[in-house]
């Protein structure tokens, strides 16, 4: 097996910035800087996690345990203070459905702006433009502004567009909840399909159930720790029991 | 069963503005976002970046052309002779540098959203701004070619290779400030506030509204390097030079050695501000997630 996402030791504090007023700041200067001016909190605490090629992992944990930093550390969006992290292949985030989408613009224009984004080519975009657009079921839709679009249609063209990526490493982050529930079923079923492909797959979901039937295996994050790292069921099963 | 033969690498480090350069597509479709949102929803459409310039070149124009006796006429010699195309070149210039730059500044906070969850080079966002406010510039320019051949113009290559020199040195400019402001903006919003004060500046330090000799005449040879040394000062004598004298009868002249040294040097000190900001802004980007 080879090596899809490698993270070493990483640590990220984020500082709470409590005031970056000139006044506060030269007050806190005059009076012999007496405290910290910050505050400052461990999102990571030396993480460690290595997945294979042709995994799929969960990252569990309650809200604020790290559990996005991790994701956003392993897409490049942030940069670790401490430790390394290093990926194999193209890696793809959905880390918010429509994060690139422009209200004002055409669903056509937004499928290859968003494509663009998530690091498609032009062929790439042209040749599963088609694809791309059956299965949000968007139809005769497609020209027009996606501010007109109810947030089902814009949630599901969304998701198309990065399902139709291709990466090898995919980061999904909290947007299964996408549609009704046909659709729904349908996104599973894509997911599935991309992690039968051999595609590495890192979800982050509140979602028990749902991780369960898509992830074999189960990383449970607490305060920025690694609490426990294994199968799936058993993963679930500590959640459950916290 | 996906194999790839790549190695492990970093993600998220980033290749600097040569990253721009493999992101052409994703460049190309954020301008052609940018230049379709501008005018939504309005009924003159892209004819709005003819009419907001010609109307500033009129009020200039009746305010200081003739108001304050700038151009030249029967009864005023001393005045400059095709003020309103001397005024004009240097506007559409000062328009381009103004628009790139104050939307470059803006445009890594105003992309916060995208910044802070996938991640794409982000160079492209100052650097689309500025191609943006080029793609603005190209009416402007043509009008003001139109106003040049109703004044019997005839420039040689010479004086148009300078325009276009004049023109890459205040783009450079532009995204070596937008790169450096833009991350700036990240940390402290002051910088955008900086930013406007500085445009409002770059009107008036250069010779735009006014000629060249008049400065020279109150600032003394030494002081008047130091108003050369302004990238955009050069810039503006290099339109003066590639679309105002030509339709004069050339008794006016643009500054000494323009071609020689300065249009050189303006080029290097443009190429310089493009390096240092380019450095602050790699040094700083690893940072915009969590700050922004």
């Amino acid at each position: 097996m080879t090596t899809a996402i490698e993270v070493k030791d990483i640590s990220k504090q984020f500082v709470l910035r409590r005031s970056r007023s000139i006044k506060e700041a030269f007050v806190w200067l005059i009076t012999g800087r007496k405290g910290d001016l910050t505050e400052k909190f461990h999102a990571l605490k030396s993480v460690d996690l290595e997945v294979q090629q042709g995994e799929t992992v969960a990252l569990l944990g309650f809200n604020g345990s790290g559990k996005s930093t991790l994701l956003k550390h392993i897409s490049g969006v942030m940069i670790p203070d401490t430790g390394s992290v290093r990926t194999r292949g193209r890696v793809a985030g959905l880390i918010e459905v429509g994060a690139g989408f422009h209200h004002d613009l055409s669903g056509r224009d937004n499928v290859y702006l968003n494509g663009a984004i998530l690091g498609m080519t032009e062929e790439q975009i042209n040749d599963r433009f088609q694809s791309i657009v059956d299965f949000a079921e968007i139809g005769q839709f497609i020209d027009t502004e996606v501010k007109f679009y109810s947030s089902g249609m814009y949630l599901r063209l969304a998701f198309s567009v990065a399902v139709h990526t291709e990466p090898e490493v995919f980061l999904v982050d909290e947007i299964l909840a996408v549609g009704d529930e046909p659709f729904q079923k349908k996104c599973i079923a894509k997911i599935q399909e991309l992690a039968a492909e051999g595609r590495t797959l890192v979800v982050v979901s509140h979602d028990l159930n749902l991780v369960s039937r898509i992830c074999d295996r189960g990383v449970l994050l607490d305060h920025g720790e690694v609490i426990f790292d294994g199968p799936i069921n058993e993963a679930v099963a500590k959640m459950r029991s916290q | 069963m996906i194999q790839t033969n790549d190695e492990l690498v970093r993600p998220g480090v980033s290749g600097g503005l040569a990253d721009v350069v493999r992101a052409r597509f994703l460049l190309k479709l954020l301008v052609r976002k940018e230049l379709k949102v501008r005018y939504r929803g309005s009924v003159l459409g892209l004819l709005w970046s003819y009419v907001k310039p010609g109307v500033q070149f009129i009020v200039f124009y009746v305010a200081l052309g003739v108001f304050m006796g700038l151009e030249q006429s029967p009864t005023n010699r001393s005045g400059l002779p095709n003020y309103a195309i001397y005024l004009f070149s240097g506007i559409i210039l000062i328009n381009f540098f103004t628009e790139a730059l104050g939307n470059a500044s803006r445009s890594i906070v105003g992309n916060g959203g995208l910044i802070k969850k996938i991640y794409l080079p982000r160079q492209l966002f100052p650097v689309a701004s500025v191609w943006v406010s080029a793609v603005h510039f190209f009416p402007q320019l043509v009008i003001l070619l139109i106003a040049c051949f109703f004044n019997g113009w005839h420039p040689s290559l010479l004086q148009l290779a300078a325009a276009a020199v004049g023109f890459v040195i205040v783009a450079l400019l532009a995204t070596g400030l937008g790169l450096l402001f833009g991350a700036a903006n990240v940390y402290f919003r002051d910088s955008e506030n900086f930013v406007d004060m500085l445009l409002m500046v770059a009107t008036w330090a250069s010779p735009v509204m006014y000629a060249w000799t008049m400065v020279q005449a109150k600032l003394g040879e030494t002081l008047f390097i130091v108003y050369q040394l302004n990238p955009i000062t050069i810039a503006v004598e290099t339109f003066h030079y590639a679309f105002w004298l030509p339709t004069t009868d050339e008794s006016a002249s643009v500054p000494p050695n323009l071609l020689t040294i300065w249009v050189p040097v303006a080029l290097l000190m443009s190429a310089a501000i493009l390096l240092w900001g380019q450095l602050t802004f790699r040094r700083l980007e690893g940072h915009f997630a969590q700050e922004l």
